[in-house]
């Protein structure tokens, strides 16, 4: 079975991210799946910036701890990553900035003689990646023809120096794989919300989700989307409700810090029924914590963030192709049950690039809100028996829309009256049970592995592939519970049938999944948590898990 | 007949004698004005925060957002942003405006939304009975400061003119058919209106004698001229007795924030056309 994993390590500054994805891209194009995590600390210049590229003829989602191959643009990338490396790793590195064991490529001087920007000292050593790894100089030329088409042809000259500067490697099998387009979660999370009919994002800049605002920002002229940038996070999570107030999907980003501005609107949203749906990057916490880092310590948070209470949807998906499938439906499911949704990311989800298939977008239609009735005067928040009220935007001819914020009668005006406080409260604990049937129909909890084994890892969000790889050498069942609120309990009990020993995996200190499922009667045996703002590697889980099973 | 209309049968709670009639009246006439020269009212849209002027929203039979304390403009400008089609307006507190959603108002007039914001400005908190405001005066007794505040007031209109906002009017509660008339050319005006009305409380801030005293009608005024507009907002301070101008102090053209983003619908092939795009480019 082929698994490679490449580092590519240099300061910030000197588009280590981007030459990542050209090893990723590499890997793509000779049919393998791929996944690259990339690390960085909060700061612009310098500093150690790495990026990780595991390539396996089977889908991966996490890292292992070892290294085939280094490529080293400065010293700290061999010092700093020798943990990852053993006798067969190959250490390919800019010969005029580092020494080390290996294959030393002097980029400085081939960029000097070539009269090339230092910009281009990526394609060298991606040049020497390809000759050591053994990828056709052809493959590269694709590759670097389709990523970064100014410049080619000096970027070829460059390449292909660095493609002669080392020695041979046996020629690469290419793989089965067609290549597929690698996207990270955060644009997977906007493909998905564009699927769903998004025609507006509105967001503050913030790790983790700053770049689905880039992304989207970047094809909002030729899509045409409306992107916005406002002052603070309430002005933006404000905007997205007078955006869908007068007719327009719209979606917001943000991190921890930026939604606890964003609460007072958000239980808003749950009194007058204005859509919004929430993308929430977590990171380490608590207040600024690690910014550029992950965790899993928010979900405690999103169920119970704004006063008063009022159902909302929130979903965790474990990877790209269900982020951007689940974005979709949480745009959809947001719009026909007119409630506040969030979409619970991380930074190792956003952040992470992988293929992304088909199937992630052809997602299911949920359909539309209630039709409005031509008779009589329009009501806004009408009762009817799902709890949904018809929606409509303004201009309606001879009606007006009132949304409210107060405690208001069917019409949307303010009410203190008892019985209309009342009734209001029980129109959103139907629409509550409205949401839970549309969840329910969507398979809110997946099973993954070995589906009757009776060991089986409990997890949410971005650990699912990593779970997925674990349980896979084990023969053990993974449950991820996709969507976490409604929660999905029966659909829980029914994924844990004939389970023996269960094993929660979180990225917290609390283990809170853990306790959601306890709320339930749904206990688990044994807990296995990590909270350094590291993503588990797939060695690290097996690890731990052998001392628990 | 058609008066009547623009006004819901929802109970009225507002004290004797507030200010608020007088907003209330003169709101609904420029209105009234509008839609008598062909804006259809379904096109109308009052967004409100939190607060005694808050309840225009449940007042006036126009569409409305109903919004949080300190909260309006945002909104409004979203709306604003979706259908640039609407007339957008936003009746605030000073509290609200100045204090709360202070950073909103400063952006507004920055970005020039085409919104138009009345600061129904009571100098007093009124329905959590009687604390200090930004614009109250120096020594103020309130229930939070039963000795009196030790900070000054700040001037709304020095703000608004350094913020960049394009229209800057002063009306009071006191003065009826000059306040209509401002909010109506505020409503007209493309781009972000601004507009504070000193408005009598009757329960915790009376100073009716101050504006009828001191309170003069801008006359000879160049409201394209930026200096004398801001020596004309320096002349009163919020805290002094000095006279106290009411009109239009300034007024300029300039490029509409909504008017910078598309406003096309994308259908759903179009769409899924699009994605394919964006998608290729990552293979």
């Amino acid at each position: 079975m082929a698994d490679l994993s490449v580092l590519v390590g240099g300061r910030a500054g000197d588009g280590i991210n981007s030459a990542g994805l050209l090893v990723s891209h590499l890997f793509n194009r000779m049919g393998y799946s791929t996944y690259m995590y990339f690390d960085y600390p909060s700061l612009i210049k310098g500093g150690h910036n790495f990026t990780i590229t595991r390539a396996a003829d089977h889908p991966v989602g996490g890292l292992r701890e070892r290294c085939d191959i280094i490529l080293a643009l400065n010293q700290d990338s061999i010092d700093l990553h020798r943990d990852l490396m053993d006798d067969t790793t190959v250490v390919i590195y800019d010969s005029n900035r580092a020494a080390a064991e290996g294959q030393g490529v002097p980029v400085q001087d081939i960029l000097k003689e070539e009269q090339a920007p230092g910009v281009m000292g990526n394609s060298c050593i991606i040049g020497a990646f390809c000759g050591a790894a053994g990828i056709p100089f052809g493959v590269l030329e694709e590759v670097l023809r389709r990523q970064i088409p100014k410049g080619l042809e000096k970027n070829l000259v460059i390449a292909r120096r660095g493609f002669d500067a080392v020695k041979p490697g046996p020629t690469l099998e290419p793989g089965k794989n067609e290549p597929l387009p690698l996207l990270s979660g955060n644009e997977a999370i906007g493909i998905g919300l564009l699927q769903g009919g998004l025609e507006a994002f509105v967001a503050y800049p913030m790790t983790p989700t700053s770049n689905l605002l880039h992304f989207l920002a970047g094809v909002a002229e030729e899509y045409p989307l409306t992107v916005v940038h406002p002052e603070n996070e309430i002005a933006v999570i404000l905007m997205a409700q007078g955006l869908a107030y007068a007719g327009k999907k719209a979606a917001v980003g943000t991190s921890g810090g930026g939604f606890c501005l964003m609460t007072e609107s958000f239980s808003m949203a749950g009194m007058n029924e204005v859509p919004v749906v929430v993308v929430m990057g977590q990171r380490t916490g608590p207040s600024t914590g690690l910014p550029t880092y992950t965790g899993q310590t928010d979900l405690h948070f999103m169920l119970h963030a704004g006063q008063g209470e009022f159902p909302r949807l929130v979903v965790a998906p474990g990877d790209n192709a269900q982020a951007c499938t689940w974005s979709s439906l949480a745009l959809s499911l947001a719009w026909k049950c007119q409630v506040p949704a969030i979409i619970l990311v991380d930074k190792t989800l956003c952040e992470g690039i992988t293929p992304l298939g088909e199937e992630a977008h052809s997602v299911p239609v949920s359909g539309a809100s209630p039709p409005v009735s031509e008779e009589g005067p329009y009501h806004r928040y009408a009762i009817t028996d799902t709890g949904i009220s018809p929606m409509r935007s303004p201009p309606v001819p001879g009606s007006v829309v009132k949304v409210n914020s107060y405690v208001h009668d069917e019409a949307g005006i303010s009410t203190e009256r008892a019985d209309m406080t009342r009734l209001m409260t029980e129109k959103r604990l139907r629409k509550a049970a409205t949401l839970r049937q549309e969840t329910d129909a969507l398979n809110p909890v997946m099973v993954h592995g070995t589906r009757d084994a009776a060991t089986a890892l409990l997890c949410w969000g971005s650990t699912l592939p990593v779970c997925r790889e674990v349980a896979g050498d084990r023969s053990f069942r993974v449950v991820q519970t996709v969507v976490l609120s409604p929660f999905p309990a029966e659909a829980l009990r029914d994924a844990l049938s004939g389970v023996k020993k269960l094993v929660a995996v979180e990225e917290n200190a609390t283990g809170q999944l853990q306790m959601l499922c306890a709320r339930y009667g749904i206990i688990t045996d044994a807990a296995i948590r990590k909270y350094d703002g590291r993503p588990f590697t797939v060695d690290e889980l097996a690890r731990r898990l052998a001392e628990v099973t | 007949m058609a008066e009547q209309t623009l006004i819901t049968g929802a109970q009225n709670t507002w004290c004797p004698g507030c200010g608020n009639f007088t907003i209330q009246f003169a709101l609904r006439n420029a209105i009234q004005e509008l839609v008598d020269g062909g804006v259809p009212r379904e096109t109308l849209v009052l967004v409100t925060g939190i607060g005694c002027h808050a309840k225009m929203a449940d007042y006036l039979n126009i569409n409305s957002f109903y919004s949080i304390h300190g909260r309006t403009i945002p909104v409004a400008t979203g709306i604003k942003l979706a259908n640039p089609d609407l007339t957008v307006l936003c009746c605030a507190g000073d509290g609200d405006v100045y204090a709360e959603g202070l950073d909103h108002l400063v952006f507004a007039a920055k970005r020039n939304s085409d919104i138009t914001v009345i600061v129904h400005n009571n100098r007093v908190y009124g329905l959590t009975t009687g604390q200090y405001t930004p614009t109250s005066p120096l020594g103020f007794r309130g229930r939070s400061t039963p000795s009196g505040t030790v900070e000054e007031p700040f001037n709304p209109l020095a703000l608004m003119l350094t913020s960049g906002a394009g229209f800057i009017a002063r009306g009071t509660s006191r003065k009826m058919p000059q306040l209509q008339g401002l909010i109506l050319a505020g409503l007209k005006h493309g781009g972000f209106a601004f507009i504070d009305v000193l408005q009598i409380c009757a329960s915790y801030f009376n100073v009716s004698a101050l504006y009828d005293r001191q309170g003069y009608e801008l006359s000879g005024h160049d409201p394209a001229d930026f200096g004398a507009a801001c020596r004309k907002a320096e002349e009163w301070n919020y805290n002094s007795d000095s006279p106290i101008p009411f009109g239009l102090f300034y007024r300029k053209e300039k490029p509409v924030f909504e008017q910078q983003f598309p406003h096309r619908m994308v259908p759903a092939e179009e769409r899924k056309e699009a994605i394919r795009k964006i998608l290729d480019s990552k293979r």
